[in-house]
């Protein structure tokens, strides 16, 4: 019967392990033949679904225009990774209907597919990913620091327990209802305030970090919750005020855990869909400003892999990998942040 | 022999507790002398301790009764239960300096460690500060173990090195009453030893309180007790007097450990 528990155990031990490298595996088996055929190029090329003639082009189709007659005409057969420029982008990218396969019938009904080539680049959602992740911070690390030292040093008892809660119940909201409730009401209302349209990369990085701000914070407070009182009671017997204490001596002792609790928020901001989809807009181009908008990795994934198929699909695949490590990587780097403390 | 401090009739009642923990305590605290305060666990001497900085008054809600007078060379004697205003609890704990249980190393450097209420008092003059650091980790003994790593994370230090950095700490301020809440219990014999050397060395330039459990300790550092029981002052005299002769039979119990 012992026997019979601890292999229960084991077993249920080992799923876990066996699932985190059976999607490894899986990510990168899928993503392989994109791997192979665009290298690590495709972090950098912000090209996505464009159709590039490799042979010389017997009439020009109006879909292909846009890629230079000398360019493709020398490099046959070699893999062009072409360093884009916001001109190239202009012309290539089909800006209006993201949805659809763009211009893929077209191209695909004048010539034969050896002389064509599908050029996948996940350089714009990866720049999207990386600011709207970037916004979220500069947006919500002041505000959950500041919650987190209200709660945890100057609100009394009945208030933190209120705003405690508050907090808490922040974080259990699901992301399709703050996805809603920022296209209807934010999205139009930071629209009126700092222009452009109402989904944008501003609008998605500030939902983003309403999103993470209740862990942030609740995560911090627990983090300054670890310092001695005793040791605040010292400095405040050396004739500090509280905010002296708050500065010299609770931040400095909590920093591990607050610098933890900000990557795993990162994490959840980086690989976060759901409300992200609603309000980045969904456009493969470059945001030229914060108020543009564009597309994050999780969104691309979202939109694109009901109709994908073939190399589109390696694309996302080859997208979903590095999503995958990237998310890996934070949250095992908060992790050596929190165990770090507790040495 | 002048008093430093003076507390009359003075009651204590935490936040929320039906009965006060500490009744009608009138007790001197001579100017330079070490005065030691004894009893068993939960007698209220720590918390006798604590209102004489008002540290108490980080957590809302206590209440106070009675006076405890500390005096100044040139101006009136002062009732610090009447301090209101955030500055004055400041200048009251830079004029009592605490030491507490358990070694309380900010997470900084040895020197700034020592600095830092120097720093908050004002002073910025490098010059200055470091000579006031090395006077202060001189003072409790702790300066040629140190000299050399005064820039690392004073948390590196050990138990009892930590426990003297945290009394240079507060010395380096020159406070008038050093404040001790059983400063090695937390210590191994060897760095008590330590402690009890520099308190006799201290107190040649301020009054001490020591609150401690262990009775060879007060009999060896101080040359006034008081024997507290229960929230209640039994009996306070010259430590010789509490040691030898007893006027209280509950004192003697307790010296000779038949209770406690």
């Amino acid at each position: 019967m012992d026997k019979l528990f601890q292999i229960l155990t084991r077993i249920s031990a080992s799923l876990v392990f066996i699932i985190l490298v059976a999607t490894a595996v899986v990510l990168y088996l899928t993503a392989k033949p994109a791997i192979e055929e665009f290298g690590l190029g495709f972090v950098f090329d912000s090209r996505w679904a464009v159709t590039e003639i490799l042979e010389k082009p017997a009439e020009s189709p109006a879909g292909s225009s846009a890629i230079p007659a000398s360019d493709s005409a020398s490099d046959t057969g070699v893999r062009t990774v072409d360093t884009a420029t916001p001109a190239d982008e202009a012309l290539v990218i089909d800006d209006i209907d993201s949805d659809d396969e763009f211009d893929d019938d077209i191209d695909t009904g004048e010539e034969s597919d050896s002389n064509t080539r599908e050029i996948y680049g996940g350089a714009v959602p990866i720049v999207g990913t990386i600011f709207s992740t970037l916004i979220a911070m500069i947006f919500s690390i002041p505000i959950a620091m500041g919650v987190a030292v209200f709660l945890s040093e100057i609100a009394n008892e009945f208030t933190a327990s209120i705003i405690g809660t508050a907090i808490e119940l922040l974080a259990a909201i699901p992301s399709i209802i703050y996805g809603m409730w920022a296209l209807f009401y934010f999205g139009p209302f930071i629209a009126s305030i700092f222009g452009g349209s109402s989904v944008s990369l501003l609008v998605a990085g500030l939902v983003l970090g309403i999103m993470v701000l209740p862990f942030m914070a609740a995560l911090s407070r627990d983090a300054i919750n670890t310092t001695p009182n005793v040791l605040k009671e010292s400095a405040y017997a050396m004739g500090a005020t509280k905010f002296e204490v708050i500065k010299d001596v609770i931040f400095p002792y909590a920093k591990t855990g607050i610098i933890g609790s900000v990557i795993i928020s990162l994490g959840r901001a980086m690989g976060e869909t759901m409300a992200v989809a609603f309000v980045i807009g969904g456009i493969f181009k470059f945001a030229q400003k914060p108020t543009d908008a564009t597309i994050s990795v999780p969104v691309v994934l979202a939109n694109n892999f009901a109709e994908s198929s073939g190399m589109s699909m390696h694309a996302l695949f080859y997208l979903s990998l590095i999503l995958f490590l990237v998310s890996i990587f934070t949250i095992y780097l908060a992790k050596y942040f929190f165990l770090r403390k507790q040495s | 022999m002048s008093n430093k401090m003076e507390i009359k009739n003075f009651s204590f009642t935490y936040k929320k507790a039906k009965a006060p923990s500490l009744h009608q305590v009138t007790l001197p605290i001579k100017a330079n002398k070490v005065t030691a305060i004894i009893g068993p666990s939960g007698c209220g001497k720590s918390t006798l301790l604590r209102s004489m900085n008002r540290i108490h008054d980080l957590y809302p809600g206590n209440k106070y009764e009675g006076e405890i007078l500390l005096y100044h060379e040139e101006k009136q004697p002062q009732n610090i239960l009447d301090i209101k205003k955030e500055n004055e609890f400041i200048e009251l704990r830079q004029k009592v300096g605490m030491v507490f249980q358990k070694p309380t190393p900010f997470p900084m450097s040895i020197f700034d460690n020592i600095a830092y209420g120097l720093r908050l008092t004002g002073l910025k003059n490098r010059y200055k500060l470091h000579e006031q650091v090395e006077k202060a980790l001189r003072d409790v003994a702790l300066w040629d173990e140190v000299k050399d790593r005064l820039h690392d994370d004073a948390r590196g230090l050990s138990g009892g090195q930590q426990q003297r950095l945290c009394i240079a700490r507060v010395i380096a301020l020159k406070p008038d009453v050093l404040l001790f809440d059983e400063p090695t219990s937390a210590l191994d014999p060897l760095s008590t030893l330590a402690i009890e050397e520099m308190i006799f060395e201290l107190k040649k330039n301020y009054t001490i309180t020591i609150v401690t459990h262990n009775m060879q300790q007060a009999s060896r550092v101080s040359e006034y007790t008081a024997f507290m029981y229960l929230g209640n002052l039994v009996e306070y005299d010259t430590t010789e007097t509490i040691f030898i002769r007893p006027n209280k039979k509950q004192t003697e119990d307790y010296i000779t450990g038949k209770f406690g």
